[in-house]
């Protein structure tokens, strides 16, 4: 097995726990988080994957996850600020149908 | 005679974006309006560039696929591009009469990302210059959908954003596995390498459930109704009108360019059938709701139904067959735009009129605001699919190419679902001619308003007579030439 498989594999594991998270948390920032482990999975698997067999290292996925990262970046912000705009205006961390009979 | 580069059409609304956070409010609005008509003339442009000499491509800055960015222009994006310029410029002219002037301070810059997305995605022939377009096409999106500022506004976005998230997560894992697989990400040249194994049926896989999802296809729409009916007017026209249509731009792009009719049919007729549910679910969701902006947006998830029936109708051995189900598929997607996005409109100016939300508050709307009944009428028209309308083209195109290949369910589901939007659309006809009792006080929206909500309307009903004119500008060898 060579060096580049463990990443792709690592990367699986991620997302795998970023799937679970993501059904299993309702806490608002804790889906996001979730979200974050599954991205960075993917940009694992992107790297990792497509390096294997090919000799010499493929500088293409690098850039690819370079912008993808940058676009993570920018949709938790985005996400952050939603997030916490909820929070203030209904002092709840979930939303209405993940809080159950109040 | 010189030609406006296709560069254009991406860095216009990219300059608007962020130029404009830059401006005072009244300039923002100005420079907008600048910038909107730039946009139209490069679309003009292109148009006569595309009747001169066909299908073209254009490396940004010289750079070359790999590492640089590649645009192509070819029938199906110019149609898109012409499409989206047409809607979004007709939404912002209202945009800029109905909001309030700190909600359109706002709103401008998001409009700008939003159209800057779109037109990416048109042009792109790469999966991942695709990826960072839908990208910031849902995180423009969410941002126009948290506009309002209320608190269930707010919950409809961020249900939208994780939504969108996923989606875009589903896609680019995909991507990833494709890359690994073949080694290139430009579309032309995976279609000439492409062939189902598991590994890229996997990757196909994740890529078709992530845009299904940012498409709102059933049953993974809940996010939608909420998001579209919530948000403000002009916001929820250019969301139902073509920020769902870029995911689903995608899909067919896959579709068509893999040849993916030929690799796998029960993979289409998969397609066929989750549209079929989306058609009779969406429609009858529609028919039970009590808010106006509810039913239409239940409408757009029915409408996204019959977008899907193209897939089980391209066929391998009929290309007669398969390139009336793209056409029509096209038309469906253009006609449903324009109606929807006037519908929308209407419908926001009949709720500011009686100034509350649901159906029972528009009786006497007829008698009071007729031009604007009519306006939504008109849309009603397209969308329920009569003639002589685009949606009714479109609808009949469809129809002849599953008659053609004796594809009855699909004709079935079809006309079920045209009976059911037109008992939804008259539903709301019928509370609007009811009368009130005591007198009625209604507030008088901006003629603007109602002329934009007029013109689009008009221009769905026009499409039905210029289909032809349209379709032209599709190359039969998309479909056809294998």
């Amino acid at each position: 097995m060579s060096s580049y498989l463990i990443f792709a594999y690592g990367g699986v594991g991620l997302c795998g726990i970023g799937v679970f998270g993501f059904i299993l948390h309702s806490h608002l920032l804790r889906r996001l988080i979730a979200f974050n482990l599954l991205g960075s999975g993917t940009f694992l698997i992107l790297v990792g994957l497509s390096q294997s067999g090919r000799g010499q290292p493929d500088y293409i996925p690098q850039a690819l996850v370079l912008t993808g990262i940058v676009v993570a970046v920018a949709a938790t912000a985005l996400a952050l600020v939603l997030i916490r705009r909820w929070a203030a205006l209904t002092k709840h961390a979930t939303l209405p149908e993940d809080q159950g009979p109040s | 005679m010189a030609h406006f580069p296709i560069a254009g059409l991406i860095v216009f609304p990219l300059l608007g974006a962020l130029v404009s956070l830059a401006l005072s409010k009244r300039w923002r609005t100005v420079m907008s309006f600048i910038l909107i008509t730039a946009l139209l003339l490069n679309n003009v442009s292109l148009l006569f560039q595309f009747y001169g000499q066909g299908t073209f491509n254009e490396a940004m800055g010289n750079w070359s696929a790999p590492l640089g960015i590649e645009l192509r222009v070819d029938g199906l994006a110019l149609i898109f591009s012409l499409m989206s310029a047409l809607v979004a410029s007709v939404c912002a002219l209202y945009a800029c009469v109905y909001l309030s002037a700190t909600q359109l301070k706002l709103f401008w810059p998001f409009f700008w990302f939003l159209w800057a997305a779109l037109n990416s995605i048109w042009l792109s022939s790469d999966l991942f210059n695709l990826y960072v377009g839908l990208e910031l096409l849902s995180l423009a999106a969410v941002g126009l959908v948290a506009l309002s500022r209320d608190a269930t506004s707010l919950a409809a976005a961020l249900r939208y954003l994780f939504a969108a998230l996923l989606g875009s997560i589903g896609y680019l894992l995909g991507v990833a596995l494709l890359y690994a697989t073949y080694g290139t990400l430009s579309l032309p040249e995976l279609s000439q390498h492409f062939s189902l194994t598991l590994s890229s049926a996997v990757a196909l896989g994740f890529m078709c459930i992530g845009l299904l999802m940012k498409t709102a296809v059933f049953p993974m729409h809940s996010w939608l109704p909420p998001a579209h009916g919530g948000a403000l007017t002009p916001v929820s026209a250019l969301l139902s009108a073509l920020v769902i249509k870029a995911s689903f731009y995608i899909v067919l792009r896959l579709w068509t360019e893999l040849s993916l009719e030929i690799a796998s049919a029960s993979a289409g007729m998969l397609m066929g059938i989750l549209g079929s549910a989306a058609i009779l679910w969406g429609g009858w969701m529609a028919l039970n709701q009590t808010h106006l902006k509810l039913v239409i947006a239940y409408s757009t998830l029915a409408q996204v139904g019959y977008f899907m029936l193209i897939f089980p109708l391209l066929s391998p051995v009929d290309a007669h067959a398969s390139h009336l189900a793209f056409q029509g598929g096209v038309l469906m997607l253009l006609a449903h735009a324009l109606a929807k996005a006037g519908m929308f409109l209407a419908a926001g100016n009949l709720l500011f009129c009686s100034g509350q939300k649901d159906l029972k508050s528009l009786a006497g709307l007829s008698r009071y605001r007729p031009l604007n009944i009519f306006a939504f009428g008109l849309a009603g028209v397209s969308i329920m699919g009569l003639p002589p309308s685009g949606g009714f083209n479109g609808k009949w195109l469809l129809i002849q190419s599953a008659m053609l290949q004796s594809q009855w369910v699909w004709v079935a589901v079809i006309i079920m679902g045209s009976l059911l939007s037109a008992a939804y659309i008259f539903r709301v006809f019928s509370y609007t001619y009811r009368e009130v009792e005591g007198g009625d006080s209604f507030k008088q929206p901006a003629a603007v308003l109602e002329w934009t909500a007029l013109s689009l309307s008009v221009l769905s009903i026009l499409l039905g007579l210029a289909s032809m004119l349209v379709l032209d500008l599709l190359p039969i060898s998309a479909v056809v030439a294998q």
